[in-house]
């Protein structure tokens, strides 16, 4: 029988990921790990020593011209102009009407802007962004040249300290670098999609079995493990981090994702800034909140929200928090509800179970956990 | 795959021990793979009843909620209350401590529905 996988694309690492005993399912078109040994025990691995991932299905983006900066501001949301040279941003782009194309990171580079786009959208990111080019702007797609390694856990700099020379207390929270790994110059930022310290790196696609192994002897010392999509989902909403698809897209608006951090509408205008100044105006109709069921419920996208009798939302994402052991949910409720502190309820295979909204992240990190 | 030769099988992956006119229950080791980790089991009540080929249960494993369907009618005998304590032990020892229900048989020919070992195996390959 063939495999269903086997016209998907490979990343670099589709071969460790088999010897590791990795589940490899389709995602965004290529052939990732959803899990090696299981997703609760990579999720605490991640939460207490550290964890290797393989991202490389994200897609990259290069921007470069005299009109870069000015294009960019044009189509995303955030203040472009603030950027430093080796500094990353988390933006979005927007419809006309505000809702979301993407969210994104906006890496600002020596001579160019590098924009880290989601992989089930990149064809879609690039369309639209093309469509919206002027001036003296280059826009280069490198998603199928560039793979992406991440470690994250709170062991991750130790671990990175094994292989560079470069002083890492001096690379801020969302802030990138080129620097000698193991030898070889490699582009890496300390970002990530956990809620724990980190680093991302990206890796010419020839060059991905040097790192790859250049990590995974390195991290035989702190006992990191190999982290799969599964827990990459779990980790990220313990942390009420959106995930494109999921929480947010074309038909929701940053506002009501709670995203309005990250839309600056001084620095317009941008795609969507009428839309969105009249949303912020009038205040979004609904929020996405994180919820706290109470009792034993595993709660799913789709499942719907009630009031009393009333439908009034759905959850988006959910899960058993693997780090605290209750099920957690986020999903959109009318405004007035959206306090934490407000109780709705959620319907599971007919049974309703209540669910208290909460003031995010779920998890917070216990105080002495970076110590040792 | 670990396909215990003792025990019957159903093509939705539960296995079934004999032990006179009361059966235990529980889910295949291929099935424990496939799901990853469980989180919890919803059981039916002792001394409900259960029906051939009907759901009596849900498990929530943390990708995804399947149903488990009987593969005997039947009354509860009994349920796995470790279960309730640690799901995990369905992962760990599907064939022994992760059973899930016993049930006593209402009509013990429909033992002879189920899969052997070899059978079941050979259902799995062809997935």
């Amino acid at each position: 029988m063939s495999d269903p996988l086997e016209n998907l694309k490979t990343t670099p690492y589709t071969g460790f990921h088999k010897s590791a005993g990795a589940k490899l399912v389709g995602f965004a078109g290529y052939q990732m790990p959803i899990q090696y040994g299981g997703i609760i025990s990579e999720h605490k691995a991640v939460r207490e020593r550290v964890g290797l991932f393989d991202l490389s299905h994200m897609g990259e983006f290069e921007v470069s011209g005299s009109e870069a900066e000015k294009f960019l501001q044009a189509v995303t949301t955030n203040d472009v102009s603030v950027l430093e040279i080796g500094q990353v941003q988390y933006s979005c782009m927007t419809y006309e009407d505000g809702g979301i194309v993407d969210d994104l990171l906006i890496y600002r580079l020596e001579e160019n802007y590098m924009l880290v786009v989601n992989a089930s959208n990149i064809e879609k990111d690039f369309e639209w962004l093309s469509e919206h080019l002027s001036g003296d702007v280059q826009l280069v797609n490198h998603s199928d040249k560039i793979s992406l390694l991440a470690i994250q856990g709170p062991k991750a700099q130790l671990l990175l300290e094994e292989l560079t020379d470069f002083d890492l207390d001096g690379l801020a929270y969302y802030r990138s670098t080129r620097e000698e790994v193991a030898g070889q110059e490699l582009l890496f930022s300390r970002t990530g999609y956990t809620g724990e310290d980190g680093f991302e790196f990206y890796i010419p696609n020839d060059e991905g079995d040097f790192f790859w192994n250049a990590l995974v002897n390195a991290g035989q010392k702190y006992d990191m493990a190999l982290i799969g999509l599964g827990a990459r989902d779990s980790l990220r909403l313990e942390m009420k981090l959106a995930l494109y698809g999921n929480d947010i897209d074309q038909k929701t608006n940053p506002y009501e994702a709670g995203l309005g951090w990250i839309v600056k509408l001084d620095a317009g205008p941008f795609v969507g800034s009428d839309a969105l100044a009249r949303i912020k105006k009038d205040r979004p109709t609904r929020r996405l909140v994180s919820l706290v069921l109470e009792g034993k419920a595993f709660p799913r996208p789709g499942y719907k929200i009630f009031e009393g009798t009333e439908e009034i939302g759905a959850v988006t994402s959910g899960t058993i928090s693997p780090s605290m052991g209750i099920p957690i949910a986020l999903g959109y409720v009318p405004r007035r509800l959206s306090k934490p502190g407000n109780r709705v309820e959620i319907e599971i295979r007919g049974k309703r179970f209540g669910a208290n909204v909460v003031k995010p992240p779920f998890y917070k990190k216990p105080a002495d956990s970076k110590a040792e | 795959m670990n396909t215990p030769a003792d025990l019957k099988y159903t093509k939705d992956h539960e296995w079934i021990r004999v032990l006179g006119d009361i059966v235990e229950i529980g889910i295949t080791d291929y099935a424990q793979g496939e799901l990853g980790d469980i989180v919890f089991i919803e059981m039916p009540e002792v001394g409900g009843a259960v029906t051939q080929s009907e759901p009596f249960g849900t498990i929530e494993a943390v990708k995804a909620v399947s149903e488990l369907f009987s593969p005997v009618t039947g009354v509860v005998e009994d349920v796995n209350s470790m279960i309730e304590e640690d799901a995990g032990i369905v992962n760990r020892d599907p064939y022994g401590e992760g059973w899930i229900i016993k049930v006593k048989l209402a009509d013990p020919s429909q033992l002879d529905d189920l899969l052997d070992a070899t059978g079941y195996e050979e259902m799995v390959e062809g997935i």
